[in-house]
């Protein structure tokens, strides 16, 4: 039944090659890709942790990294936020090459991201939350703020305003006034993607953002995740341990072992290919 | 308007009330004589000690990076301002001491805040501990360096000298005498103006906690790489509410520093630091409020002490572990809810009483 369900969000994505390897959805094949990745890799003493990683996503793919443990997806995703400086090799949001960018910068070009372990401002309320993520896109100076001159209030409204909306998403409104921290698991991870999501990405990248769902909820967010695409017209990427999401919203999938990309593919090409199966189960000789 | 922020609201109207409301009650005290000599005399410096904790409470609090030099920025507002006034009295026979305190007080928040600057650039990229050792360290720099400072006029202009005192003319007029401090200030300073000091210091704090900066602030503090990844500057955040805070110091040691005849380096010494630590632990991390309410009572609170003699300082300490455990011991604080619940269910029913009749769903 889930896999009926899911192959409605996948809606039968003809995904077409690129250059780099890599396949992107038909329809962006005439874009700029979102995010391209040319020979990525970082080493942490000696020790290659992403090698040789490259990968392009379409404008508006969304996209599913996905993994044994330890593979090295969510060193990849700190190494598209600049969270790490990469020891070889190059990313391009846009067309833009993020060398030499900080976190913020990267932020600033349209990355947005939540996080495995979640990373909410839990003494603030769920609705400052969401404020904090239009910090750039709804401004005013700390001077307007102090004296609150007629554009503190303007702009204040307008966050608000914006803030409700987003969070009217995810059905969250009623919860704006609670503080992050003490909202329930599932809450809390769709809190960040909101978060992420008022900063106006172009890229947005869910790292487990089904993690501790039950099924209900996964199913819930698999709908949301293909909302949110298509509402917004961005790309995602996500990285998923749970299949039934990965392969019913996905339409490229990469799988990473060791550091290295292993298999590109459509959800059907990744699952029929011995290399995945083998990275998962085990080589067949030895079962 | 949403519950938080309506709770928020309140509790802002209730800071500035309390002080509104003490002052005046101070200002009736003083005007029928009904205060005490000593009391009186504490009331400027109470002023300033609370302008010290509500200042720090943005960085401790607010910002989350543990500031230990914070007497420092008020030793630069304190003769920053002694100097300014003397200066302002020779060069330009300025005799409104009102205007002088005022200007004095402008250049004591300009003077450390820029200090504030100097300093935020390079530590503020440095992280937890680090940031407090170096403003410890600064703190101790600059009392040393005081020690050695000589300014003095000379037919109303300004001159310097450092380490040497014997390069000043014969005939200058002393305003900073190195480790004598600063000498012969006119005790300017007055309470009114203190409080109107406290009632800008409020506003800039708590106006700027409940803004976009502020939230800023406080995101930097919750989680560092999470901001980051919002696009949040994180060392330009810090940097405002380091500076702030320094702004605010320097003019709170502006006003304390023209209470008396002299300041003496001594009087901001890394114990010092540590006390406004005190006053912002003891009223709570980001409760202004609370700082409010510790800086007073622990200013008073020695004075009072005074006829213990010896056992001031160890009844101090103890008063201040008591408040601890029972401000901060869950256990404690259970008993005094319990203790409480029979007052505040009273407030609660009155409440439902009057708002009861809407509320049927």
């Amino acid at each position: 039944m889930t896999q009926h369900h899911s192959k409605k969000h996948r809606s039968n994505t003809k995904m077409v090659p690129v250059p780099s390897h890599s396949i992107v959805p038909e329809r962006d094949v005439n874009e700029i890709p979102v995010m391209e990745t040319r020979h990525l890799g970082i080493e942490f003493g000696g020790l290659k942790a992403v090698d040789d990683f490259n990968l392009t996503i379409g404008k508006t793919e969304i996209a599913g990294l996905i993994g044994p443990n330890g593979a090295g997806k969510t060193t990849v995703f700190n190494l598209l936020t600049k969270v790490y400086e990469p020891t070889s090799g190059a990313v391009l949001i846009n067309g833009q090459d993020l060398h030499g960018m900080s976190i913020v910068q990267a932020s600033r070009l349209g990355i947005a991201r939540t996080f495995q372990n979640i990373r909410l401002f839990d003494k603030m309320t769920v609705e400052e939350n969401v404020r904090i993520g239009l910090h750039n896109q709804i401004r005013y100076d700390m001077f307007t703020g102090i004296l609150r001159l007629p554009r503190y209030w303007k702009q204040e409204k307008r966050q608000h305003e914006r803030a409700m909306e987003l969070l009217g998403l995810f059905g969250m409104q009623d919860l704006a006034d609670e503080t992050a921290g003490s909202l329930p698991y599932g809450a809390q991870r769709r809190l960040e993607i909101v978060r992420a999501l008022a900063t106006d990405p172009k890229l947005l990248l869910l790292d487990e953002p089904a993690a501790g769902m039950n099924p209900h909820e996964t199913e819930e967010l698999m709908e949301n995740i293909a909302k949110i695409r298509d509402q917004f017209q961005i790309a995602i990427l996500l990285i998923e341990h749970d299949m039934s999401l990965v392969m019913g919203v996905c339409e490229g999938i990469c799988v990473l072992n060791f550091g290295k990309i292993i298999a590109k593919g459509t959800a059907d090409e990744i699952q029929a290919n011995p290399a995945v199966i083998e990275a998962y189960l085990g080589k067949k000789k030895e079962a | 308007m949403t519950k938080t922020k309506r709770k928020r609201l309140i509790r802002n109207l209730v800071t500035f009330g309390l002080v509104i409301v003490a002052f005046i009650i101070l200002e009736n005290m003083i005007s029928t004589k009904t205060i005490s000599r000593s009391l009186k005399g504490q009331l400027v410096p109470i002023c300033a000690w609370i302008i010290m904790a509500v200042s720090l409470n943005l960085v401790i609090g607010f910002s989350g990076e543990l500031s230990l030099g914070h007497a420092g920025f008020m030793s630069i507002g304190a003769y920053t301002g002694a100097v300014v006034s003397g200066w302002l009295l020779a060069a330009f026979d300025m005799q409104d001491p009102l205007l002088r305190l005022v200007l004095a007080i402008l250049a004591g928040g300009i003077l450390a805040g820029i200090f504030g600057v100097l300093i935020g650039i390079p530590v503020l990229r440095l992280r937890g501990d680090y940031l407090a050792i170096v403003t410890l360290a600064f703190g101790e720099i600059i009392r040393n360096l005081v020690n050695v400072l000589y300014i003095g006029t000379v037919d109303g202009k300004l001159c310097f000298a450092f380490l040497h005192r014997e390069k000043l003319p014969a005939d200058v007029a002393m305003l900073v005498d190195g480790a004598k401090g600063a000498v012969k200030i006119k005790p300017i300073a007055t309470f009114e103006v203190g409080f109107v000091l406290i009632l800008i210091t409020l506003i800039i704090v708590l106006n700027l906690v409940n803004s976009r900066s502020g939230r800023a602030i406080q995101a930097t503090r919750d989680n560092r790489i999470a901001a980051e990844s919002m696009g949040v500057s994180v060392t330009k955040y810090k940097m405002m509410a380091f500076v702030t805070a320094a702004v605010l110091a320097g003019m709170a040691g502006a006003l304390y520093g023209l209470n008396s005849s002299t300041v003496v380096p001594t009087q901001f010494t890394f114990n010092q630091s540590i006390n406004v630590l005190v006053f912002v632990v003891l009223g709570g991390l980001g409760n202004v409020l609370g700082s409010i309410i510790s800086a007073t009572f622990l200013t008073v609170l020695p004075e009072v002490l005074r006829e213990f003699a010896d056992y001031r300082m160890l009844v101090y300490a103890v008063v201040l572990i008591l408040v601890m455990i029972f401000t901060n011991n869950p256990t404690t604080r259970a008993f005094a809810d319990r203790l409480f619940s029979p007052v505040k269910k009273l407030f609660r029913k009155d409440r439902r009483e009057t708002t009861g009749g809407g509320d049927v769903k």
